[in-house]
């Protein structure tokens, strides 16, 4: 240990500096979708068709022009805001599999709410419909986190069971008969008045005031996580339950927050594609929920990565379609580029933190009694990992 | 060319310009360490020095980038450290490798059962006996090692790496563990193993344990040899300068205290331990303002436990806790903290810091609600940034900035982060775990310094330390604590080692009273 390192990172709390930090995570998402895409290549090449046009009318149908811009965000809305919710659990320490179950609530009560005619003014039906659709997904979520804190149940079980049991609850709702908000032959509640949807942004395509709440919430959800003692309270209890404990952080009052928050966020994202772009609530299955996952994975469970992991995974659906249309290649290739995307994201993370964690280790051991690995050094400053990074 | 030592044979080991790089950071960096046939070697450095390194690479555990090694002249390139035993080199590990359900036999003949797939208990049995008879170890070769005392457990470990044939020991910390009898016990082991002609290098960064034990010395200092030494020929002093690279003083300057009221008081605490046992059985003890009040005693004995209690982060089944002259039994660490008790935790790493949070993120810890970090719920990070460089200045936390994160500092550095996060807040009453645990001889002055500098401002600090000398260094009064009571209670000066050590190993646990101070 003869040379001490210099500090080689210089750190600042400036924009610039947040910048310079985050750049080598940006650098290897962009290389991971790199990967991916080379995959996809090969697989389509394997299928038989030419990849070179396939891609460029994928590229065509995400960015091509206005409507396929819009239909990229339109796309992107509710994955921004799953993904904001797992984001969420996920800095608390916990696995949210449970965003599909709590978007369908979420929807569904959005859905009763706007069909329902009790002759009220926009201003009031419609922040009561999406209220509605985030109070159902807050409690969604507010189950499994409180079970977690009272019992310790695993919350990746119960937010599965949790799942299931918004599907049937979803699917007995829309059956009714004569429930009068409801129409069962089109498995559907009945459309939603004018008062109560979200406003088009622009005419001519489907763009809905949606991505407006989905990157409000997303600023919120930076400013809660990073700005206030609620959101330090999370990510502390979620990177060290020890030192959280030693704060006299509740732990289970924390994560049972965190877990409500997680479920708002989801149930948001059900209201806004049920208020915004079907104008109704459907009961059919989408799977955002379990996409979103994906998108929080790929944006490192930071809310400005999750915007940007939200519109790379709305191009691809949207692209999917004009894919699908003019190079005649089935859009189930589009889910293969999406599995690849998460893979080489994952891998990538993985890796990452694999090497962090090691280092991490090393110290930890020094701490106890196996010297071995600090005697590897204690150099003054090594440079960091980044610090926002799960 | 090989180094001929004094009778003309070979070094048991030799090792010559030993150069490892890890990413950024060279841990050794050129070493030469040379070790004559049957003496006892120690290896002293401070924490981080490379000496564990340095002794995992003659165990073929690392690969040097560059050097050589002979063992007994001739030139050795260990692959792993199944070839460093085959070439008769065993390690003794400071954390014993041993299987607590299996008995003493078992554990020995561990790992050189034979190519056979039925194990010959009987002569494997009559061998170790054997083998523990030649060396004069009292030890049942049928016993439960889990079952056994701590210094037994590293007979096990030492009659293991005699086994397997090892004629050059290694031993990492071996007196980490250990209460001052068994590291007398051990010191007669050592003796014993270099009468019959075993060669032993023993790592430490302890001075007393150079003098008391080797022949030999060698000091190392961030990767490089500083000297070798016969240790007959050299002072404290002096090894501890080329330990550190600098004067030290060795001695805790500590004026005589002025005890006050008490501070913090605990009445009979009763806590159930994990197992159902009771961890603590019946605590009482007064910290007074002015004093140190230091707690000694082996590992596992109930300071984990009572230091929970004390901070509020578990509640006793019976018992008061009183801080300030309030009964703060029912209330958790935040208002304990707001009431005036800081607490410096052991594990620094699990409890004291969040590792990837930054520096200013770690001083909110435990401070977030407070003003003037926060108000209205919202966090004030340009005040706490400013707030966090301030104390860096003051505790000489070394970083560059207070952006990095914890995990970026070196032991020290961290340590004193959380003692200034602590110290802030000018405390009625500190809690002080192992403070100085895995700290360079700079830090630990610097810690030692403050702890006193605390107390001389009136206030009190209750040091829970497993280091003997750190305790009887630093405490104005000792308290001595083994299987979760107090069983003895002395002003320091009154006290001896000895009498404390025997305390520390379950001696005073049959006098109903502990004893008088």
């Amino acid at each position: 240990m003869s040379t001490l390192p210099l500090p080689t990172e210089r750190e600042s709390s400036s924009p610039w500096g947040r910048v310079t930090r985050a750049l080598p995570t940006v650098l290897s998402s962009l290389l991971a979708i790199a990967i991916a895409l080379l995959a996809g290549a090969v697989v389509l090449a394997l299928s038989g068709a030419n990849p070179i046009p396939a891609y460029e009318a994928l590229f065509a149908g995400a960015f091509g022009g206005r409507r396929e811009l819009a239909e990229t965000l339109v796309m992107a809305t509710p994955l921004i805001l799953g993904g904001l919710a797992f984001a969420v659990a996920a800095r608390a320490g916990l696995f949210n599999i449970g965003i599909e179950g709590q978007m369908v609530v979420g929807g569904l009560c959005a859905g009763l709410v706007a069909a329902w005619d009790p002759g009220l003014p926009v201003f009031i039906h419609l922040p009561l419909a999406v209220l509605a659709g985030m109070m159902a997904g807050s409690v969604w979520g507010f189950i499994p986190g409180f079970l977690k804190a009272q019992t310790g149940a695993h919350e990746v079980i119960t937010t599965i069971m949790l799942n299931y049991l918004a599907y049937r609850i979803s699917t007995v709702v829309i059956g009714q008969e004569n429930f009068p908000l409801v129409n069962p032959a089109l498995q559907a509640t009945l459309p939603a008045l004018e008062n109560a949807r979200l406003p088009r942004l622009i005419e001519g395509t489907r763009l809905h005031a949606g991505i407006l709440i989905a990157l409000a919430a997303a600023a919120v959800v930076w400013f809660l996580l990073y700005r206030t003692v609620f959101g330090y309270k999370i990510r502390t209890v979620g990177l060290s339950p020890g030192a959280a404990a030693f704060a006299g952080i509740p732990w289970g009052r924390t994560i049972a927050l965190a877990m409500l928050l997680s479920g708002l966020l989801a149930g948001l994202g059900g209201t806004v594609d049920a208020l915004g772009l079907q104008g109704r609530y459907y009961n059919v299955t989408l799977g955002i929920g379990f996409t979103s996952i994906a998108v929080g994975l790929v944006g490192r469970n930071t809310p400005f990565g999750v915007v940007l992991a939200g519109l790379l995974f709305g191009a691809l659906a949207s692209g999917a379609t004009k894919m699908q249309n003019t190079a005649g290649i089935s859009r189930d290739i589009v889910y293969v580029l999406l599995a690849f995307v998460i893979l080489s994201v994952s891998a990538l993370a993985v890796a990452q933190q694999f090497r962090q964690a090691k280092r991490l280790a090393s110290r930890a051991r020094g701490m106890t009694r196996d010297r071995a690995a600090q005697d590897a050094g204690d150099p003054l400053v090594e440079p960091s990992p980044p610090s926002r990074a799960i | 060319m090989t180094i001929q030592d004094d009778n003309g044979t070979a070094p048991a080991v030799e090792m010559r310009g030993i150069v490892k790089r890890f990413p950024g950071v060279v841990a050794n960096d050129g070493i030469e360490f040379a070790v004559r046939r049957g003496e006892i070697h120690a290896l002293l450095g401070e924490n981080g020095a490379g000496k564990s390194t340095l002794m995992n690479i003659l165990f073929g555990l690392y690969h040097p980038d560059e050097g050589e090694i002979r063992v007994n002249g001739r030139p050795v390139r260990f692959e792993s450290a199944r070839d460093a035993v085959r070439a008769g080199l065993a390690m003794v590990h400071q954390h014993f490798m041993l299987i607590p359900r299996f008995t003493v036999t078992e554990n020995i003949i561990l790992g050189s059962e034979g190519a056979g797939i039925m194990l010959d208990r009987g002569s494997a049995g009559q061998q170790v006996a054997e083998l523990a008879g030649r060396y004069g170890f009292d030890i049942d070769p049928e016993a439960i090692v889990g079952a056994l005392p701590v210094g037994m457990q590293q007979r096990v470990e030492i009659l293991r790496a005699l086994y397997q044939g090892g004629k050059t020991l290694i031993l990492d910390e071996p007196t980490a563990l250990l209460t001052p009898q068994e590291v007398d016990e051990l010191y007669d082991v050592l003796n014993r193993l270099r009468e019959s002609g075993d060669t032993i290098i023993f790592i430490t960064h302890k001075l007393r344990e150079v003098a008391a034990i080797s022949d030999r010395v060698t000091v190392i200092h961030r990767g490089r040899t500083v000297g070798t030494r016969a240790t007959k020929e050299t002072t404290a002093s002096q090894l501890a300068e080329m330990m550190v690279g600098r004067a030290v003083s060795l001695r805790v300057d500590r004026p005589p205290a002025r005890p006050g009221e008490p501070v913090l008081v605990a009445e009979d605490l009763q806590l159930l331990g994990s197992q159902g046992h009771a961890a603590l059985n019946g605590v009482h003890l007064e910290l007074r303002r002015g004093e140190i009040l230091g707690i000694c005693g082996v590992e596992g004995n109930g300071q984990a436990e009572l230091i929970e209690v004390l901070s509020g982060l578990r509640r006793p089944q019976r018992g008061r806790v009183l801080l300030k002259g309030q009964d703060v039994t029912a209330t958790g660490p935040n208002s304990r903290r707001r009431m005036g008790l800081s607490y410096i935790p052991e594990d620094r790493h699990g409890r004291g810091l969040v590792l990837p949070f930054s520096l200013t993120e770690n001083v909110l810890l435990g401070n977030a609600e407070e003003t003037p970090f926060s108000s209205g719920g919202r966090i004030d990070y340009p005040r706490s940034r400013t707030l966090t460089e301030r104390l860096m200045r003051a505790f000489d936390v070394r970083a560059p900035t207070p952006d990095i994160a914890a995990a970026a500092l070196s032991g020290g550095n961290q340590q004193k982060l959380i003692i200034a996060r602590e110290l802030h807040r000018e405390p009625d009453a500190l809690l002080a775990v192992q403070p100085t645990r895995g700290l360079d001889v700079g830090a630990i002055e610097f810690v030692h310094k403050q702890l006193v500098a605390e107390r001389d401002k009136g206030r009190g600090v209750l040091l829970i330390s497993f280091d003997l000398d750190e305790v009887m260094d630093l405490s104005d009064r000792i308290l001595v604590l083994c299987e979760g009571r107090i069983v003895g209670d002395f002003l320091n000066g009154t006290v001896t080692r000895t009498e404390l050590g025997l305390l520390m190993g379950g001696r005073g646990l049959d006098e109903h009273a502990p004893a008088a101070d």
